[in-house]
């Protein structure tokens, strides 16, 4: 493959476009709820009506506004079609024609939409995640094409480092930081890791982005590998992603096909392959060390740092590990240029973040914000607020490595330290709305029953201090607990977060601190009077 | 090899270059309590008991797993750390059913001992007495995982000496346990030696030679530390 090739690709999707297509999402969310069906209803209409030449229906990756779902959006006009069922398509095609029709429709230019960025989700919603033509269509692997034959590595690495990207992940460390280490380690062999293991309760941020839009994965480990001098990568995802997976294996198959995966890609001197590895759904496998104990055939257990991955990863060789949003940053930060990245965010977050918007709201999906956008945009006229006039209460982010914030910090704007700071954190970006009926309490005790069960056992801290935390918020909401155990709470949360191994144990305790911090109140009142 | 020059608690006391925090408080005849860390064997910061306080560091550090560097300031024994450190042991007491009275290792366990000298005078956590099975069908040792802290002390030297890889773990969280090959028993396993050095380096009466009655175990370390000496310093007098 040479550029001219990778020009004629895209040329020749480009004349094979109708005049007018409609995008029907086949991201999971919608899929789940019958998407694929109404997408062949709909193909069979237009064709049994012979409008085949004039429109077309495309596959597409996640819409966004998954409460809504199945959705669909019509090309011209930019509308979605929301709640979509295989009864009313014929109505879809009343609309196309002009007519009346009796579907509700939402405009580009509504409120969940119109506050969105997309950088990451840009291609999400546009193209059709299993064709990688449609992808180059959409200027895809030429960022590759000249950073193979423009770019030196370390310019690479310069450009990646003055955009301020910083780890989506959840911890925040500095990307181009991290990629000038690996590049740094003198080693024969190195790798790069893409971290698809998303765990935490209601998060899909990473699952939407590899069902939307694989290739720009693919595209950004590469071009990382190139940067940091790796042959070979891996993307290590959970096996509960069977959609994700497939739409993987089907984008490597491509890649491979034209060249844009293996040996001398792009006819330049530049040698990289992408496996994956299955994980069998354990969340401390998120964990970097864990991680990497798992794509080496291991028990999936973290192991102190330092060493670092990037100085003694897998096998002991220099190892890459970003997540699936921090790659998925990488081609329009060298395709715009750092300087274009870097104006958009705050002082030390800069970009965009994905979050999964769920819980006790009217519109729940996924969504792309700046950084820097208020709690209360994102929840209020994003998310449309809590639906009869509910008030909100808490927002959760994080997982159960973050914590809930009250809904008296709701103007605070979404950065890396402002989360810190009240008590949570970014995490990937699972977003938890919780109205006034939410038992604080309850939702601490679900988190951490989620981190008990998901500790690997290793250290004791996280193996009987979770236990034992999960025992004590029981014995409170059943109203059998005194000041005494609040207290031992309190120092066990304490201990937990400090002596803990790894990450998971260590933030495990966040979800009772934050409510803690924040709603001591509803602790207090479940005490009963000491003996 | 260069010199490392740091201090313990005050104390200015210096360690070879590569050298862990642990190691050089132990020849420094400073002691920092640990359950996992066996010499000769590899390292994994697991039973958390070592932790220290590093100066360039704002989390506590294993000083199994953490080199020396130069200057380095190490309180091992503030006032946060004997909490913490006895809450350790006061988690792993109330997770399995830990009764001194009636174990083959009564005087003679290192789980004991260290309760004993962190002051563990009361368990602050109800015991959970979980329903373990004990598995004597060896015919020379037997397991009893009521009294297991899982160290993986067994794990790592079966592996990493004896190079038999018999035991791990499975499963996980408070349900993890150790097991010998794919989870039979440990009598029908084709790849254990019956070697015996599991049962010496076990900390507890987990792992016991079979025959020996109450407080009556005593495993003897320097039969280990002779083959662990012998392999990795060439030293073959004992």
């Amino acid at each position: 493959m040479d550029l001219a090739e990778l020009l004629e690709i895209s040329e020749k999707e480009r004349r094979k476009k109708k005049p007018l297509e409609i995008h029907c999402c086949v991201a999971a969310s919608c899929v789940s709820s019958n998407s694929q069906s109404i997408k062949d209803k709909l193909t069979e209409i237009l064709r049994n009506q012979n409008l085949a030449d004039k429109v077309d229906v495309i596959g597409v990756g996640c819409l966004g506004l998954c409460s809504k779902g199945p959705l669909l959006r019509n090309s011209q006009s930019g509308e979605f079609y929301c709640n979509v069922s295989l009864d009313n398509v014929e109505e879809i095609l009343k609309d196309l024609k002009g007519e009346k029709c009796r579907i509700e429709k939402i405009s580009p230019d509504d409120p969940f939409y119109k506050k969105q960025m997309h950088i990451v989700l840009e291609n999400s919603g546009k193209i059709d995640p299993e064709s990688i033509e449609s992808y180059i269509a959409n200027g895809g692997y030429i960022t590759l094409y000249q950073v193979l034959h423009e770019m030196t590595p370390q310019e690479v690495i310069e450009e990646i480092t003055k955009s301020g990207l910083r780890g989506r992940g959840g911890a925040g460390y500095p990307t181009g930081l991290k990629w000038s280490l690996v590049a740094k380690s003198v080693a024969e062999k190195k790798f790069v890791v893409c971290n698809a293991d998303e765990g935490d309760p209601g998060a899909f941020m990473d699952r939407s982005v590899l069902e939307s839009d694989p290739h720009k994965i693919i595209e950004g480990m590469t071009i990382a590998a190139y940067a940091v001098g790796a042959q070979q990568g891996y993307i290590y995802i959970r096996g509960e992603y069977p959609l994700a997976i497939s739409r993987l294996q089907t984008a490597i198959r491509q890649a491979k096909k034209y060249g844009l995966l293996g040996s001398q890609i792009f006819e330049a001197n530049f040698d990289f392959k992408i496996d994956l590895r299955i994980g069998a759904g354990a969340f401390v496998c998120g964990e970097e060390t864990a991680l990497m104990q798992s794509i080496e055939g291991k028990r999936g257990t973290p192991y102190p740092r330092p060493p670092y991955p990037a100085e003694y990863g897998l096998w002991g060789y220099p190892t890459l590990i970003n997540n699936v949003e921090t790659f998925a940053n990488v081609v329009p930060i060298i395709r715009n240029g750092s300087e274009w990245f870097s104006k958009i965010g705050t002082e030390n977050s800069k970009g965009t973040k994905v979050f999964a918007l769920a819980g006790k709201i009217a519109r729940t999906g996924l969504i792309e914000v700046p950084m820097g956008t208020t709690l209360r945009e994102i929840v209020e006229e994003i998310g449309g607020g809590v639906p009869n006039k509910g008030k909100i209460k808490a927002i959760q982010t994080g997982g159960p490595s973050g914590g809930c914030i009250p809904a008296s910090k709701l103007d605070t704007p979404v950065d890396y330290e402002s989360l810190i700071e009240l008590g949570s954190m970014m995490g990937s970006g699972g977003m938890i709305v919780m109205d006034e009926n939410t038992n604080m309490v309850e939702v601490a005790k679900f988190f951490m029953e989620f981190s008990k069960d998901e500790s690997c056992g290793k250290c004791i801290p996280c193996r009987a201090g979770t236990y034992e935390i999960h025992n004590i918020l029981s014995k409170i909401l059943n109203g059998e607990a005194t000041q005494y155990d609040f207290e031992k709470l309190k120092l066990l949360c304490k201990m937990v977060k400090e002596t803990s191994l790894c990450g998971l144990g260590q933030s495990a305790p966040n979800p009772v601190l934050s409510t803690i911090m924040n709603f001591e109140d509803e602790y207090l009142s479940l005490l009963k009077e000491d003996i | 090899m260069s010199v490392k020059t740091f201090s313990i608690d005050g104390k200015v006391i210096s360690a070879k270059e590569g050298q862990t925090i642990l190691e050089a408080a132990r020849d420094a005849g400073i002691f920092i309590p640990t359950l996992c860390h066996f010499p000769g064997l590899t390292n994994v910061g697991a039973c958390r008991l070592c932790l220290v306080e590093v100066s360039n560091s704002s989390k506590l550090q294993p000083a199994c797993t953490t080199k020396v560097s130069e200057g380095m300031e190490v309180r091992s024994n503030s006032e946060k750390l004997k909490e913490y450190r006895k809450l350790i042991i006061e988690l792993l007491l109330s997770e399995r059913n830990h009764q001194c009275s009636v174990c083959v290792a009564n005087g003679n366990c290192e789980l004991q001992n260290l309760a004993m000298t962190l002051g563990v005078d009361h368990v602050r956590f109800d015991f959970r007495f979980p329903n373990l099975p004990v598995d004597i069908s060896h015919e020379l040792f037997g397991i009893d995982h009521n009294r297991c802290i899982l160290c993986t002390r067994c794990v790592r030297v079966c592996d990493e000496i004896e190079g038999a890889h018999t035991w791990d773990v499975a499963n996980r969280g408070a349900n993890a346990i150790v097991i010998t090959d794919m989870n039979q028993p440990w009598g029908e396993s084709e790849s254990c030696t019956s070697c015996g050095k599991c049962v010496l380096v076990c900390p507890t009466g987990a792992l016991f030679k079979r025959g020996v009655s109450v407080a009556e175990l005593q495993k003897d370390k320097s039969h280990l530390e002779f083959i662990i000496q012998a392999r990795v310093k060439k030293q073959w007098i004992r």
